[in-house]
Formats: structure tokens, C-alpha cells, sequence
């Protein structure tokens, strides 16, 4: 039961990502998930303007990924999972940490390195996690975390529960060869594991054209018999529409789905790169006609789903949590020094204590 | 009150940088993400985008200027309802101060965290008058998998032929009968992919066994097992974990050459997070694989090929395990210490019954495990003899035996009569000719060669 898209031929450009799924023209969803989902992407957004800040004034240190633009990708996915189910993604994660509910106070006290961050500070920007919320990291290595999300998804099959695993990757982890090692082995073992490609174009300073022979790269799974499709990732009603399908897929038992969501981020790959490889028009016309937070805003107000001044109530609700994360994340302490000596090694399993 | 824009750092490194351009002026409104001026670094010119909405009041610093310090304020951003005439006092504030680096405590820890020196655990490892039967290593290691999977259903084994086909050396033999395919998994040959799901699995709650055909093939894998299941309890601040062993044969076999012959206990022994096995018998290799399994923590677990057909005395208990950190005392003597672990045992102990026979009484010490190690077992074995041999068959430049010797020379500098000698394996890649493989492996000759140059014979 296959559910091929048919593959434009050519290269990544705006266009194809005009191109690829989008959700009905008149959705069926409510004001309130409207909302939620206006909220949660723009919590996301500004948790991240307020992380670059911080960066700046040297209180973030290290690598730091940002994920403005793609928002939608984990907003509409999150829309769709069940308690139980499980996310993993690579180092680019502060985004999806905010939208499985992880607290943004905890994330942002990890980036500046502090005790109440989510891992005492021992973990930083690119390696967090939650056990309460099935958040398996933010990690560093680039396509590691493929065979991982596959092995979690794994362990859900092998207890007979119907959890979903979102393995999260991008379109540069996509070339790395434990991908379609996983592949063989999901497909071959039907595991509960949603393969989430996101596609921002860019391998870091790598366009997709110059790094990728496949112009649709969620078609690498037909070699394994994985269906899947491309999404149209700027739009959260249609990120929502395809995660529900890949989701109904995996959880019946039908094994693994891929889902490649084309996104885009609008700050470089880090927070120390000038972004030579794209020109600022190519940012700004993205900006300009498919921000993800910009259509649902318009889509709100439109609707009459929602006044100039309940959005602008929303902001404000946005904007304090975001600087009292940053409050937080600057007066919780360094970790104690004996830490450097903790969780090295466990007297017993800690996800089952 | 205006809000002060701070010159950024724009990188790890940077300390200050030139205001290149401004791309707003005073009196401009600007929201989040509008860009507000390019900064030039040493490495590039970047964009700075804005944070907060507001209108630019003044611009405190001028475009073109160089070396501008970071956190130094370089405009005004006013909120709805402020007036420029605010500026002024706003202005004399101070900036705030740059992240304090003197916050990270100057307090160094403790250098390299000296190894505590217990006193040696010395207790035997079965009562006394347990019966005894004959079991080869193979056999007790399929024994101490599958004593731990009909206790534990969490467990389960996966690797390259570990189920139809018994295994490729027969370790698994019978397992898939008793198991079924659910736990007893055969893979595709694709050690990185396999040992990630592994390591994944471990993270969803389950006790995984992977199997690597050898521990050569595991470079394929060496990633996941280092990154992702050494690294992870910690880097998730004690949240999660990877209870699991990674086990197979290692080290050399016979006239495989060299990309199927190298002994990783030196690479392993290095990873804080990993724990790391090498047992020499039978019922070390049974008690040791049941705690191994047991662990919460992930184990490096290293056979050998040539072992696996030697048999042993194995303790016929119900539940025999072996800690982890507690080496084994073969034999005991009183003019030397030889330490080994592994196959390396079969040349320590030949030695000794060799060196017996001119009158040098040799003591035997099996580490058993390399990681946790159990150095106050080498100390007070030192003090005694005064002197030490290691014994091991991977290479010499950074090898255990080189820990070892360390440790002796911080911890009981002033009971060693003589140098402390590493036998180990020649520093070549291992040849296929016969008579040269021989010789690339240490040999039971220069251990008591070593043995005599430290006794002065």
C-alpha cells in the first residue's frame, strides 16, 4: 500500500517547494487549534530570537542552531502525536523541545550552561533531553539519531504498545549511510518509526543540488518499500494533514512512513555563519510570502477566528515567557562542581526509575 | 526605559568586531528578525537582526568603526509610548557587565581524579566446596545470555548471523530455539545501523545484546558506541541511559591478518561512561556476562576466538555472577607481579610455571575487567613482589599495560625494585604468514624474559 507522490524533476528552488502538498484550500479546523498553533510556532520564534540574543551577549556559548522558519514542521507533527509516543531529532532541537511541551525556562537555563537546564548544564545546545517527555535529544553526530529513533521505535514494537517514534533528521543527515541502514532495517522489521526529513535547503552552507543526487529525497525509500511523501513544511495545516496519515500508518503496524518537509531557516546554520551561499533576497521572499507564522496569522484574521487584539495578546503572553526563560536561564546558578563527576555511571536504569 | 542593543558575539570566539553598516536609522521602527546592521568579524560579516519592536532613538555607535567590544551598547531601541528625550538617561547606564568569566569557579577539580586504592577485594568468588563441572567459554557464555533472558524479558540479542546459523562462531547455538525470533534477531551486515537501533532500544527501556561477528567490524560502529551510548547518561544530565552489551570476539584469531586481528581493550578502556570485560575463563566468562547484562550501564564486552574451545571449571550454582572491578589471583608468589587479562592469561600463566621451575615465584593477577579496573588488586601485589610485568596482545603505544605502569608509579613509586616491563603485541599490523603472526603476538619467551630482566636473573 504504497502512497508515491509524483517527483517534479529539477532542482530545489522556491517553486518546488510551492509544489509540493498543500493543505485544503478551506481547512476544517478550529479557532482554538488555529490558535494553538500560532502560539506554540511563535513561542518557538521567539524563544529563538531571545536565544540568538543572549548568544550575542555571550551567555550562550558554543554552537547554537536557530529554527526560525521552520516552525511549522514541529508544531503541525506534535499536533498529532499520543502520550506515549516518542521524538528524537539532531542538533538543530530547541524547537522541538518547546513544541512537545518540554519548559522553555529548563531549555533556556541548559543553553547558558546552568544548573536548572535540562541536563544540569552538562549538555548545552545540541544534546538535551527529557524523560517525561519522551524527548530522546539533541544530537551532535549528523545522522546518528536515525538508528536510534528506528531502535526506539524498536523497543515500542517489542513491548506491543502502538507508539509512534518522529525521527527527526535533515536534508544533510539524509546523505549519511546509518539512514538507509535504518531504512532496510524499519522496513524490514515494520517498525513504529515516522522518518521527519527536514528539508531547509541547506546542508549547513551545502545547497541540496550541489550535495544530493535525488531531487525528492523521501523517494530513496522506495528502494526499501517505505512510502512516504513531500510536504509542503511552511504550511502547519498541511504539516498536521500528512503527519496524521504517516502517524495512522505507523501505529496500525504497517511499519515505517517518510516524510520530507520542506522548510527553510532564515538565520544561518549557526549562529556564526554569514550565510554567503544564499542571497538575502532568497531569505526575504521567503519571509515575505510563506512565513508559517505569518499564514496562520492571516488565515486567523481572515477567518475572524481571532482580533488584531487577541493576537496581540498572545505576543504579549509570548513575550513573557520568553524573557522570563532568559531571566531565569541568567540568575540559575553554574552547576556545582561536583558535578563534573556525576552521571558518568548508573546504579540502575534511569528511564525505568 | 529604552532598551540598550549590545554589540553581539557572533561567533564562540569572537571579542570584538567593526560595525560595518547600518541598515536602520534613528527614528525607524523595527519588529523581531528585521535586520539592524552588518558586523564584521575576523572570520566574516554578518547580519544582526533585531529581538524586540520599537523605534531606533539613537545610534550610539557610528558605522565604520572598528574593534567595537562585544556587549558594548551601540543603539537605543525605545518601546511604544517613549520619547527620544528619554535617551539621555538611559544612556548613562552603564552597560551591562560581559558574562563573567570569573563565575566558572577558579577552583580546578581535582586534576586527574586520583584512583582511589581501596583495599583489594580479596573474597572468592564461589563458596568454598561448590561443585564443579567442565564447560568451554563458548558454552558458558551462551549459558550466562541465556540464564539472563529467562529472567529478564527485556533482553534480547541481535547481530549477524546470531540466530539461524547459530551464530557464526556458535556462541548463540540453541538460543533461537529457546528464544524465537523475537529475541533472538538476526541483521542485515550493517554493524552501524544495528548497534544504533541497539543503542535506541536501550533508550526505550529494553537490554539489548549486540553482537558483532568481531570486534574489527565494530569500527563500523564505534560511534554509536562511544557518542551515543557512553555519552548519553550524562550529556542528558542522568535522565537516560543505555543498559547494554556490545560483545564479540577480539583481538587476534589465527592467520586472519590484519583487518581481523586487532585487540580493542586499550581503545575502549579509554571512554568514561563505557564499562569494558576481557575474561580469560569459562566461568569468568559466564559470571562476568551475567552482570555485564545486568548493568545499567553499557559494556563493552571482548571475547576471544581461540578462547572460546578452552575449557574450564565452572561453579554449578544457581546465579553465578562475577563483579565488575575485581581481578583474580591465579596464582600466588612472591617475586613478581604479572598482570594480564584475556588471552593474554595463557601466556602469563605459562611463564609462571616456567619461571616456577628456575625458582621465580610469580604472582598471577586476571584483571577481568579493564574498566572499572582493579588497580588496589596491582598495588598490593606490587608491594608485596616489588616488581611488574603486563601482559597483553594489542599493540604497545598506548596500551593497558602503559596504564598500568602508570598507575604503580603514582600509587607505589617506592616499592618497585626495578622498571615496570609491558609485554605486548609487536607495533605492526598483523601479518598472515604463519611464522610471522607468531611473532607479532607476544610470546610466553618474552614474558619470562621480562620477568628475569625485572628480577635482575
Amino acid at each position: 500500500m504504497l502512497n508515491y507522490l509524483p517527483g517534479a524533476a529539477g532542482v530545489m528552488t522556491e517553486d518546488r517547494l510551492m509544489a509540493t502538498k498543500k493543505s485544503a484550500k478551506t481547512p476544517n479546523v478550529s479557532a482554538d487549534e488555529l490558535k494553538s498553533y500560532y502560539r506554540d510556532m511563535l513561542l518557538i520564534r521567539r524563544f529563538e530570537e531571545k536565544a540568538g540574543q543572549l548568544y550575542g551577549m555571550g551567555l550562550i556559548g558554543g554552537f547554537c542552531h536557530l529554527y526560525i522558519g521552520q516552525e511549522a514542521v514541529v508544531v503541525g507533527l506534535e499536533a498529532t502525536a499520543k502520550e506515549g509516543d516518542s521524538r528524537i531529532t539532531t542538533y538543530r532541537d530547541h524547537g522541538h523541545m518547546l513544541a512537545c511541551g518540554m519548559d522553555p525556562n529548563g531549555v533556556m537555563a541548559e543553553l547558558t550552561g546552568r544548573e536548572d537546564g535540562y541536563s544540569k548544564g552538562k549538555g548545552g545546545s545540541m544534546h538535551m533531553f527529557s524523560k517525561e517527555k519522551r524527548f530522546y535529544g539533541g544530537h551532535g553526530i549528523v545522522g546518528a539519531n536515525v538508528p536510534l529513533g528506528a531502535g526506539i521505535a524498536f523497543a515500542d514494537k517489542y513491548k506491543g504498545n502502538d507508539n509512534v517514534t518522529f525521527t527527526y533528521f535533515g536534508d544533510g543527515a539524509a546523505n549519511q549511510g546509518q539512514v538507509y541502514e535504518t531504512f532496510n532495517m524499519a522496513a524490514l522489521w515494520d517498525l513504529p518509526v515516522i522518518f521527519v526529513i527536514e528539508n531547509n535547503q541547506y546542508a549547513m552552507g551545502t545547497s541540496q543540488q550541489r550535495s544530493t543526487s535525488s531531487a525528492e529525497i523521501w523517494e530513496r525509500g522506495k528502494a526499501f518499500g517505505i512510502p512516504g511523501e513531500a510536504v509542503d513544511g511552511m504550511d502547519v495545516l498541511a504539516v498536521k494533514a500528512a503527519g496524521e496519515k504517516a502517524v495512522a500508518h505507523c501505529r496500525s503496524g504497517e511499519g515505517p512512513y517518510i516524510l520530507e518537509i520542506k522548510t527553510y531557516r532564515y538565520r544561518g546554520h549557526s549562529m556564526s555563519d554569514p550565510a554567503k551561499y544564499r542571497t538575502r533576497e532568497e531569505v526575504q521572499k521567503m519571509r515575505d510570502e510563506r512565513d508559517p507564522i505569518e499564514q496562520v496569522r492571516k488565515l486567523l484574521l481572515t477567518g475572524d477566528h481571532a482580533t488584531e487584539d487577541d493576537l496581540k495578546s498572545i505576543d504579549k503572553e509570548i513575550k513573557k515567557i520568553v524573557n522570563d526563560s532568559a531571566e531565569f536561564a541568567k540568575n540559575s546558578p553554574e552547576p556545582a562542581l561536583e558535578e563534573l563527576w556525576t552521571d558518568i555511571y548508573a546504579t540502575e536504569v534511569p528511564q525505568e526509575a | 526605559m529604552a532598551t540598550e542593543i549590545l554589540m553581539p558575539a557572533l561567533s564562540p570566539t569572537m571579542e570584538e568586531g567593526t560595525l560595518a553598516k547600518w541598515l536602520v536609522k534613528e527614528g525607524d521602527t523595527v519588529a523581531s528578525g528585521d535586520i539592524m546592521a552588518e558586523i564584521e568579524t575576523d572570520k566574516a560579516t554578518m547580519e544582526f537582526e533585531a529581538v524586540d519592536e520599537g523605534t531606533i532613538g539613537k545610534i550610539l555607535v557610528a558605522e565604520g568603526t572598528e574593534g567595537v567590544k562585544v556587549n558594548t551598547p551601540i543603539a537605543l531601541l525605545l518601546e511604544e509610548g517613549e520619547s527620544a528625550d528619554d535617551i539621555d538617561t538611559a544612556a548613562s547606564a552603564s552597560a551591562p557587565a560581559p558574562a563573567d568569566k570569573a563565575q566558572s569557579s577558579e577552583t580546578a577539580p581535582a586534576a586527574a581524579k586520583a584512583h582511589p586504592t581501596p583495599a583489594a577485594d580479596v573474597t572468592p568468588d564461589w563458596p568454598e566446596g561448590t561443585k564443579m563441572k567442565q564447560q568451554t567459554v563458548r558454552e558458558a557464555l551462551r549459558d550466562g545470555m541465556a540464564e539472563e533472558m529467562r529472567r529478564d524479558d527485556s533482553v534480547f540479542l541481535m547481530g549477524e548471523e546470531v540466530a539461524e546459523y547459530q551464530g557464526a562462531y556458535k556462541i548463540s547455538q540453541g538460543m533461537l530455539d529457546e528464544f524465537g525470533p523475537k529475541r533472538v534477531i538476526d541483521t542485515p551486515i550493517t554493524e552501524h545501523g544495528f548497534a544504533g537501533i541497539g543503542v535506541g532500544a536501550a533508550f526505550g527501556g529494553l537490554r539489548p545484546i549486540v553482537e558483532f561477528m568481531t570486534w574489527n567490524f565494530a569500527m563500523q560502529a564505534i560511534d554509536q558506541i562511544l557518542n551515543s551510548a557512553a555519552k548519553t547518561l550524562y550529556m542528558s544530565g542522568g535522565q537516560m541511559g543505555a543498559p547494554m552489551v556490545f560483545r564479540g570476539p577480539n583481538g587476534a584469531a589465527a592467520r586472519v591478518g590484519a583487518q581481523h586481528s586487532q585487540d580493542y581493550a586499550a581503545w575502549y578502556m579509554q571512554v568514561p561512561g563505557l564499562k569494558v570485560v576481557m575474561p580469560y575463563s569459562a566461568s569468568d566468562a559466564k559470571g562476568l556476562m551475567k552482570t555485564a547484562i545486568r548493568d545499567p550501564n553499557p559494556v563493552v564486552f571482548l571475547e576471544n576466538e581461540i578462547l572460546y574451545g578452552r575449557t574450564f571449571d565452572v561453579p554449578d550454582m544457581d546465579d553465578f555472577t562475577v563483579p565488575f572491578g575485581k581481578a583474580r589471583i591465579w596464582r600466588e608468589g612472591t617475586d613478581v607481579t604479572i598482570v594480564s587479562f584475556g588471552i593474554g592469561m595463557t601466556y602469563a600463566l605459562e611463564a609462571a610455571e616456567k619461571l616456577a621451575e628456575d625458582g621465580i615465584s610469580a604472582e598471577v593477577l586476571d584483571l577481568r575487567t579493564i574498566r572499572p579496573m582493579d588497580t588496589a588488586a596491582i598495588i598490593r601485589s606490587v608491594q608485596k613482589t616489588n616488581r611488574c610485568v603486563t601482559v597483553e596482545e594489542g599493540w604497545p603505544q598506548g596500551s593497558v599495560g602503559n596504564y598500568i605502569s602508570s598507575v604503580i608509579m603514582q600509587e607505589a613509586f617506592d616499592y618497585l625494585d626495578a622498571p615496570v616491563i609491558n609485554c605486548t603485541g609487536k607495533d605492526v599490523p598483523m601479518p598472515y604468514a604463519a611464522n610471522l603472526e607468531k611473532h607479532a603476538l607476544v610470546t610466553t619467551a618474552e614474558v619470562i624474559e621480562a620477568v628475569k630482566q625485572v628480577t635482575y636473573r
